[in-house]
């Protein structure tokens, strides 16, 4: 293998990579809340319609970054309306919200299949990305850099922030969190709608980042790695990184099954290629859930709604 | 005044029953106007979606048709959500217990008999069991969270199907095209009202139904899938298998998934393509819950929801409505429901506010 | 002193009500700085609604509050702090993850860098001769230490007055002295304490003055100093007492349940391992098992009654035979009931009518199952016979468990265990959080069982309750069971002693350490 196709992979991964790494912070800082959001591919679709409309409207892929960090924000309040406020199954609340991302961002796309659009220039200087190490550092769309910066934040807002730590005190006791007079439902509030804004993110880099088509369901299914991603890093956001490239790379693979035909990849018809990453989700959350140390990560209220006894 | 929830000592059976009505009602009503709002014919789309196909008599068949697989699957997602176990992959043991019921026929292909379709069937069923067991069996081994393991597994059986259905089970007189050759005379599911496509999946669905019904209801398997769900501890405390549980729900419920998928492949589909997979296991999830999860309730939201997919395609041609529409439709029923569920436990109440207690404003001890 | 200072607190009039109860009816009294002031009464009398709205965590329908002699209103648990209220929770409001740091810091409304937290804790602790290590995660922390963490962040705010929520139903004997010590060096320096409690001996030494609530009201307000026991508790109760009659002549028979080095793993991260525990209990015994919550009496309850199922069949015996290995229904076949601690959810389930949850217990013994299906006709049938035997207030047999009152579920539950016969049955905590008319009721029950000739297991972390009741008695700690002792031989100071066993300064729940007298 040449030194240019090992960095054609590295490229490639690092920008598969990107969409559910950004889901999977997002998801992480809600079910550090105690909120599971089983929402996340339906938002990643509305946050992916909303971009791709917004760069169809505007030319703007700045600007299609915020819209569908509130699309999939504003997504996410039905959720917490429904699950917070209304103490509905999160659950089924969860798989409902991707049901109606499914059908909302196919409904809006209607207008713009078979478009393309034109997004992000790079940001370095084309000089900076001439030589082959080079490119792997400095090749990349802004959103690439924006989610290595948003892992970052998202360690220290949890580890060395007093809001951090009392969204994860509200995530472990409820009731503890309450009664000494925090807002549960407040800070839940705010971390379902950072997951929706995640998501929304996640979702917009499929056509920012990935390819510059819409397609129907692009995500793929995305939204449900990125959530056994967080089971994966045991709600650590650095483990998180380095999960969501691991299931990029495992992601590439029936690209170049698809790409070159005669490669290694023929050993498999690309069909096994493409099943791979699903496979290997469950393979991996058997690994891990097998372990003990897994669960006792896992923050303690997670998924369990918030009644209060009064 | 203001509007205050009140815990009721009883859960209300009425809001239990009456609840999945109003929902589909305010679907109807907020559906009307969303779609006006984003430029469509709202009213039109309403009637065209959940009326015309009521009204349109030869559109009955269609709903039928559409219902089957979705109560079949809905039955069984039902018994898994009331133990709190949650098969979100139905749509990939549907796939795979077409599959299942596929191979054989391909086998069975030069055979005639009247043995040759209930095999398929049992194989259907097994197929789906199998593909339910991966999650079961993770769950219970590794306890691995089945709502991802069993989603996981739905992309796994589309894409197992697409490699066998445009490489080695592609029908070799089928000018490439990626399906199965038709199946047999002997494969295919007998018509029950003659001069429409109504077979005799769509009977037993009905009779599978009214079965699991019993089941749950009248059965120590029922009570045992109820408590599991509801109490965990005071199952295991009663003598119940938390796993022995999921082992049943998840064989149950994959198995009719894919019954329900040989049912099509034998019955409308005539055989497997690239088509074949049609979302009605994630549909059914939808059915489950606004059938408030009682296998007679899902017949009836079954019949709802086959009608938003034939109202769905009347109204892409008669409207233009894109057909998203209706999965947008019936994700609004559904959360509608979800939303409407806190009337079962507490009630609304107009209270006065009431005075503050003290008259002197807080005062802050520095 | 020369003038009166004005009242640290003072509730005038306080009404609450909920549906369906008046929690509190124009309930009124007063604190002064540096005053110990018990809250009396039985769970349910209101004292814990009563303090929740004087910390802000509810608002009053009716009454006032005054702080120094100024109305004022609580909004909210921040306004109390702010005011100098700090109040240690009977149910610790700990998070069990985070470290001690954290806890204390999620307590306290000021942003204190860490660093300089720490030294206020190091140095409040070094004031009232607390120990315990700022960077432990609480979950390996004992009981006792927790609630030092919920002293120690009251402590920091420099209250004036602290409120402590039933504080020593999780501690031993020695822990509750050392607590006594420190409430009493902050009185002294003008702290004024709220102590809500129905231990009356507890009352009598460390408060001065005591108000007594009866279903919601004010009955009376005295110095415990002056009263006696009985005379407090008739007043906390209403009626005279009613003693349990335990006939002394009782014919103890052979033995019924033999558990012979019984040893479970411990499950998960917080579980405690169970070793070696050994007794046997004859007909017609009442043996007691005392012990601080959390030494392994949820375990043990769990390997008896088969919800764990351990390795060596012959760990348990069950008149001769050996049941280590049978499943929790092979069991209760067998004859052996169990009523676990947790009535929601572990005895019962709340959403299902009581009808069913008779099935969920007496299904197989009782004859509610026939091939496969469920005979709803029988269990009604025998529901109604629970309900009417133990005079449960309930609707009828269709009423759902959630809906019945704590002590009426209680009942409900002995009742469907005690009217299937049992052999042997195995209670834990029997009248937790039970109002004393079904608490007597139940005891009663027990007895009778007893005399009848089943053997009777009762965990229970309520002295006074395991004295009343028990012929023999052993202390669980540490997942490790003490040497039975005769009920006649048995000290305080020896129970307290045992209870604390490795429980000490600091210890690790895994230490093996002998007692060691503090």
């Amino acid at each position: 293998m040449s030194i240019d196709f090992i960095i054609a992979v590295i490229i490639t991964v690092v920008g598969a990579s990107t969409p559910i790494l950004f889901a999977g912070l997002g998801e992480l800082v809600t079910e550090k809340a105690g909120v599971l959001n089983l929402g996340v591919e339906g938002m990643m679709l509305i946050g992916a319609i909303a971009a791709f409309a917004t760069v169809d409207l505007t030319g703007n892929p700045w600007l299609a970054v915020v819209v569908a960090a509130a699309a999939g924000a504003a997504a996410s309040m039905i959720f917490a309306v429904l699950t917070l406020s209304l103490s509905a199954n999160q659950v089924a609340t969860g798989l409902a919200l991707t049901i109606f991302g499914g059908g909302l961002s196919t409904l809006i796309g209607q207008g713009f299949t078979g478009r393309a659009i034109h997004t992000f220039d790079t940001i370095f200087p084309d000089a900076l990305a001439k030589d082959p190490i080079g490119r792997v550092f400095f090749s990349y769309s802004p959103l690439v850099y924006f989610s290595f910066i948003m892992v970052a934040l998202v360690a220290w807002f949890l580890r060395g922030t007093r809001a951090g730590l009392i969204l994860r005190a509200v995530g472990e006791n409820d009731l503890s969190a309450h009664s000494i007079g925090y807002s549960v439902i407040g800070v839940r509030y705010a971390a379902v709608a950072f997951g929706g804004a995640m998501a929304g993110i996640g979702g917009a880099t499929f056509p920012l980042v990935l390819t510059p088509l819409w397609a129907e369901g692009l995500t793929g299914g995305r939204g449900w790695i990125a959530i056994a991603l967080v089971v994966f890093a045991g709600w650590r956001p650095v483990w998180l990184l380095a999960g969501a490239y691991f299931f990029g790379l495992l992601g590439t693979f029936e690209l170049y099954a698809k790409a070159s035909g005669a490669s290694w990849t023929s050993v498999l018809p690309s069909e096994a290629w493409a099943a791979l990453p699903y496979l290997a989700t469950v393979v991996v959350l058997a690994i891990i859930s097998a372990s003990k140390r897994a669960g006792g990560n896992a923050p303690a209220c997670l998924g369990k709604p918030f009644l209060p006894t009064t | 005044m203001r509007l205050k929830l009140e815990k009721r000592a009883e859960p209300s059976r009425f809001m239990l029953y009456a609840s999945p009505i109003g929902a589909v009602l305010v679907t109807m009503i907020v559906g009307a106007i969303i779609f006006s709002v984003i430029g469509y014919d709202g009213l039109g789309a309403v009637y065209q979606v959940f009326i015309a196909p009521v009204t349109t008599s030869y559109k009955w068949q269609d709903v039928a048709l559409k219902a089957s697989p979705l109560i079949l699957i809905g039955v069984g997602l039902a018994v898994g959500n009331r133990a709190a176990i949650w098969n979100i992959g139905a749509e990939g043991q549907y796939v795979v217990g077409g599959l299942a019921g596929t191979g054989v026929g391909l086998l069975t292909q030069n055979f005639t008999g009247p043995w040759i379709l209930p095999t398929m069937l049992v194989a259907g069923f097994i197929g789906g069991a199998a593909w339910g067991a991966i999650p079961a069996g993770l769950k219970t081994r590794f306890s691995v969270n089945e709502t991802l393991s069993s989603l996981m597994m739905t992309y796994v059986a589309i894409h197992l199907m697409n490699y066998l259905v445009t490489g080695p089970w592609k029908d070799p007189s089928g000018y490439s095209f990626p399906q199965t050759p038709l199946v047999t005379a002997d494969q295919t599911m007998p018509i029950i009202i003659p001069g429409t496509q109504v077979h005799l999946g769509v009977l037993l669905t009905l009779i599978i139904a009214v079965g699991v019904w019993v089941l749950m209801s009248r059965s120590v398997f029922g009570f045992q899938v109820r408590v599991v769900g509801s109490a965990p501890n005071a199952a295991r405390h009663g003598g119940f298998s938390q796993k022995q549980t999921v082992w049943l729900v998840f064989l149950l419920s994959g198995g009719l998934a894919g019954l329900a998928g040989i049912f099509e492949v034998t019955g409308p589909f005539q055989q497997m393509s690239l088509g074949f997979p049609q979302n009605y296991g994630f549909t059914a999830i939808i059915v489950a819950f606004l059938g408030r999860l009682n296998p007679i309730g899902v017949i009836i939201a079954g019949i709802v929801l086959a009608i938003t997919y034939v109202g769905g395609d009347m109204a892409q041609s008669a409207l233009q409505l894109p057909n998203a529409s209706k999965g947008i439709f019936q994700a609004m029923m559904l959360f509608f429901l979800l939303a409407s569920d806190i009337l079962v436990r507490y009630r609304l109440r107009f209270v006065s506010r009431t005075p503050a207690p003290a008259p002197s404003p807080s005062r802050s001890a520095a | 002193m020369v003038v009166n200072p004005p009242l640290r607190l003072e509730v005038v009039g306080i009404t609450k009500r909920f549906p369906g109860v008046l929690a509190n009816d124009h309930v009124s009294f007063a604190v002064k700085p540096g005053e110990i002031h018990a809250l009396l009464g039985e769970n349910g009398a209101g004292k814990s609604t009563l303090v929740k709205m004087i910390y802000g965590i509810m608002q009053p329908d009716e009454g006032e509050i005054r702080w120094n002699g100024q109305p004022i209103v609580v909004a909210n648990p921040r306004a109390a702090r702010k005011l100098g209220i700090g109040m240690v929770f009977q149910h610790f409001s700990l998070f069990e993850a985070l470290t001690v740091l954290e806890n204390i810091a999620l307590g306290m409304d000021a942003k204190i860098p860490q660093r300089q937290l720490e030294a206020k804790i190091r140095e409040v602790m070094a004031t009232y001769g607390l120990t315990l290590d700022p960077h432990r995660i609480v979950s390996t922390l004992s009981v006792g230490e927790r609630q030092r963490i919920e002293i120690v962040r009251a402590l920091l705010l420099n209250p004036r007055l602290l409120i402590m929520d039933e504080p020593t139903s999780v501690l031993t004997p020695q822990e509750v002295e050392q607590l006594f010590d420190v409430l009493r060096l902050l009185a002294k320096q003008g702290c004024a304490i709220l102590y809500i409690s129905h231990k009356l001996h507890e009352i009598k030494a460390l408060c001065e003055t005591a108000t007594i609530l009866r279903g919601g009201r004010v009955v009376d307000t005295c110095d415990p100093r002056q009263e006696t026991s009985r005379s407090m508790a008739e007043k906390m109760i209403g009626a005279g007492l009613k003693d349990v009659t335990k006939p002394a002549s009782r014919t103890i028979g052979r033995e019924k349940l033999v558990v012979n080095r019984l040893s479970v793993p411990a499950a998960g991260h917080f579980g405690v391992a169970l070793r070696d525990i050994t007794f046997n209990v004859r007909a017609g015994e009442i043996f007691g098992i005392a012990g601080v919550a959390g030494n392994g009496q949820n375990e043990l309850l769990l390997a008896l009654d088969g919800e764990e199922i351990g390795d060596d069949a012959g760990a348990i015996t069950l008149d001769g035979e050996r049941i280590g290995r049978c499943s929790a229904k092979e069991r209760r076949l067998r004859g052996l009931s169990t009523v676990p601690e947790e009535r929601n959810g572990h005895a019962a389930v709340p959403e299902f009518s009581l009808s069913d949850n008779s099935i969920l217990t007496g299904r197989d013994r009782l004859g509610m199952v026939f091939s496969g299906l469920i005979k709803p006709g029988v269990a009604h049938e025998y529901t109604g016979k629970v309900i009417s035997t133990f005079a449960v207030k309930a609707t009828g047999a269709a009423a759902t468990a959630g809906s019945l009152s704590g002590g009426n579920l209680q009942k409900y539950i002995m009742g469907r265990e005690i009217l299937q016969n049992p052999k042997v049955l195995v209670v834990s905590q029997p009248t937790w959080g039970v109002d004393a008319g079904a608490a007597a009721a139940i005891h009663q029950a027990i007895v009778d069982l007893a005399v009848a000739g089943s053997a009777i297991v009762v965990i229970s972390q309520d002295l006074d309750e395991l004295l009343a009741l028990s012929d023999t008695l052993a202390v669980i700690n540490g997942g490790r069971l003490s040497k039975p002792m005769n009920i006649a031989d048995v000290t305080i100071e020896e129970l307290g002693l045992l209870m604390g066993g490795i429980h000490g300064e600091a210890g690790h729940p895994a230490d093996k350490e002998p007692v060691h007298a503090a």
